[in-house]
């Protein structure tokens, strides 16, 4: 996170700032070929279609908390809360008797949208401890509201009766999860780009600049407050999306969806895998979901040992994540030869 | 009435132990910035070392107090020494990751040795039962524990306010460069002051037993409590912390006994509204 990773994603240095943004937003082939791959487990393992989907979601979820935190140095340790509005506000609208997937995702971004504009007017005012407290403490306050609120949530116990309708009213989804994955796969790669071109624009560059310095930025004219209001709601929506998707493709939405434990996992697997880079949480969020699916046998107890230890390793050994040490490594090779 | 005397008694209860094992990470705070989140598994360690110690070994409660404080202590100094102080001059975001990892290590350990079920623990006598004064049941443990606390805060006190360790802490606190510029060896200082809190949130977390229970997940249930204190008391002010320690576990019993249906919805409210207020802490001068 600090100005050699800028200049390392651009070889030379072009000569304006549209050129500068043009030569960042062209599409490499690394990216191209990340895509394609994506379209492997239909043919590869099929069997681990649902698992995935829900990777796919989760790295979704990830992409969004990448904006605020990797993008904009907006640090929270509870962004669970607008993916648990969202899996709720999916739920509740299939409860209610409209199980229709797209609509659902609407709705749901529409409602994490909300609280997160809402929110956003207090998150842009603090910054350091103050900021994390209130990201923690709005998360851990719509959990107990959720779990107070019995009669609307099903509390405890997790909300009952959810059932989403075919996909276009064409695809259903099915126990394999071939919807599922396709479903999640072409929302994230949508919601991807849409999140490429935020990033590659004027406003994704100011945003850095906050990140980078937001003593600084005022004074150039960029309205921080408004661009960290904005950014932050953008991700909102992205996460309440994200929610829902899950929310839709389980068929269950239990407390879970929006308490700390998801906060912290999400950014446990955007550290691992790199943050700023648009691919960090994608790649992190497959890392720890395979990693976790394989080690299933493990007590849950026993698997955070192994995740605690890898986030100490990671903060004093590679900073940057998985992509950073990667790009690291080219960088030497490249040097060598 | 009698009822509303009842639940301030309660809760200046369970407000002391919250201040015994959050004035450390108030302190450490303040003086180096450092968000120190795996605090409170110190205050699990402690919790564990009186819990085995008076099962296994048969030691009196009384006698594991202390050893709880060193456990804490010796834990916090040593991981210290290897990890945090690397961190001094990083970004918030690392010390928290760092921290993060090193309370879920802490929580698998836990339920490694000791199974994921609550430690159960017997009270000496002469601690159990209550007294019946002008109507109001006063628990002996909980009076013993706003004894124990009010020592252990006068001591602090005096300890910060009048002697030469406290002013160099205070200094710390103050100006971290000025006070090196003057000659105060701030590492060995932060060093002592972060065995300090480690071992007030050991002696807490042992404290604790009979009253908050114990299972792996405490390192993290009341780390958010911990973190509520220091938040609201503000950074490095103990007599903040107090206030705050209080206030929350007041307000904590109050919200559980008058409005069950709002449960702990109360307490983040109060919280998130003082941080808006005053983000400094009650009694922050930052």
């Amino acid at each position: 996170m600090t100005s050699e990773t800028l200049a390392a994603a651009v070889p030379a240095a072009p000569a304006g700032p549209h050129e500068f943004l043009y030569a960042q937003a062209r599409w490499r082939w690394s990216e191209i070929a990340f895509w394609f791959a994506t379209l492997l487990p239909f043919v590869l393992a099929p069997d681990y279609l649902v698992l995935a989907s829900q990777v796919a979601i989760t790295g979704l979820f990830a992409l969004s908390l990448d904006l605020i935190l990797g993008f904009s140095g907006i640090v929270s340790l509870g962004h669970a809360a607008y993916f648990g509005v969202g899996a709720y506000t999916a739920g509740l609208i299939s409860v209610w008797g409209w199980g229709e997937p797209l609509t659902g995702l609407a709705a749901a971004g529409v409602a994490a949208g909300i609280v997160g504009y809402v929110t956003s007017f207090v998150i842009a005012r603090f910054r350091h401890l103050a900021l994390i407290m209130i990201t923690l403490g709005f998360c851990l306050l719509l959990q107990e509201a959720a779990n107070d609120a019995n009669w609307l949530t099903g509390g405890f116990n997790g909300l009952q009766g959810v059932h989403t309708w075919r996909l276009l009213g064409i695809f259903d989804f099915d126990l394999y999860g071939y919807t599922a994955y396709a479903y999640a796969l072409a929302g994230l790669f949508v919601i991807f780009l849409v999140a490429r071109r935020i990033i590659h624009s004027p406003f994704g560059l100011a945003l850095r600049g906050i990140r980078e310095n937001s003593a600084r930025m005022p004074a150039i004219g960029a309205p921080i407050l408004s661009h960290i209001r904005t950014i932050y709601t953008i991700a909102a929506i992205i996460a309440g999306i994200a929610g829902a998707m899950l929310t839709q493709t389980t068929e269950t939405v239990s407390l879970e969806a929006l308490g700390f434990q998801r906060s912290a996992d999400v950014l446990v697997m955007l550290i691992v895998g790199g943050t700023g880079r648009l691919y960090g949480g994608l790649i992190g969020a497959a890392v720890y979901m395979v990693a976790r699916d394989q080690f299933s046998g493990l007590n849950p107890q026993y698997w955070y040992f192994w995740i605690g230890l890898l986030l100490i390793a990671i903060v004093m050994f590679l900073p940057n994540g998985i992509l950073g040490g990667l790009e690291l490594l080219a960088r030497r090779l490249k040097v060598i030869s | 009435m009698l009822p509303a005397l009842g639940v301030l008694f309660d809760g200046a209860a369970y407000g002391m132990l919250l201040f015994l094992m959050s004035v450390g990470l108030s302190v450490t705070l303040g003086m180096m910035n450092f968000v120190n989140l795996a605090h409170c598994s110190f205050a699990m360690l402690g919790g564990y070392v009186t819990v085995t110690l008076m099962n296994a070994a048969g030691w009196p409660f009384l006698v594991t107090l202390p050893a709880a404080f060193v456990a804490g202590a010796v834990a916090s100094i040593v991981l210290e020494r290897i990890f945090f102080r690397r961190f001094y001059n990083s970004s918030e975001l690392n010390q928290c990751l760092l921290t993060i990892g090193i309370v879920f290590v802490s929580i698998a350990t836990a339920a490694y040795i000791y199974g994921t079920d609550q430690q159960p623990m017997q009270l000496p006598s002469y601690l159990q039962g209550s007294y019946h004064v002008a109507g109001v049941d006063l628990a002996v443990y909980r009076l013993f524990l706003i004894v124990v606390a009010a020592l252990i805060t006068a001591l602090l006190m005096v300890t910060l306010e009048s002697t030469r360790f406290g002013a160099q802490v205070r200094a710390s606190v103050n100006n971290q460069r000025m006070a090196r510029g003057l000659g105060i060896d701030v590492d060995r200082l932060f060093a002592f002051t972060f065995a300090l809190g480690g071992g007030l949130a050991g002696l807490g977390g042992g404290l604790a037993l009979p009253m908050l229970g114990l299972d792996p997940s405490f390192a993290l249930t009341y780390l958010i409590y911990v973190l509520i204190v220091v938040a609201v008391g503000g950074l490095g002010s103990i007599a903040g912390s107090l206030a705050a320690a209080v206030l929350l576990g007041v307000a904590d019993m109050a919200g559980k006994y008058y409005v069950p249906a709002l449960g702990s919805v109360l307490i983040y409210l109060v919280m998130l509204a003082m941080i808006m207020w005053r983000p400094s802490g009650l009694f922050g001068r930052r």
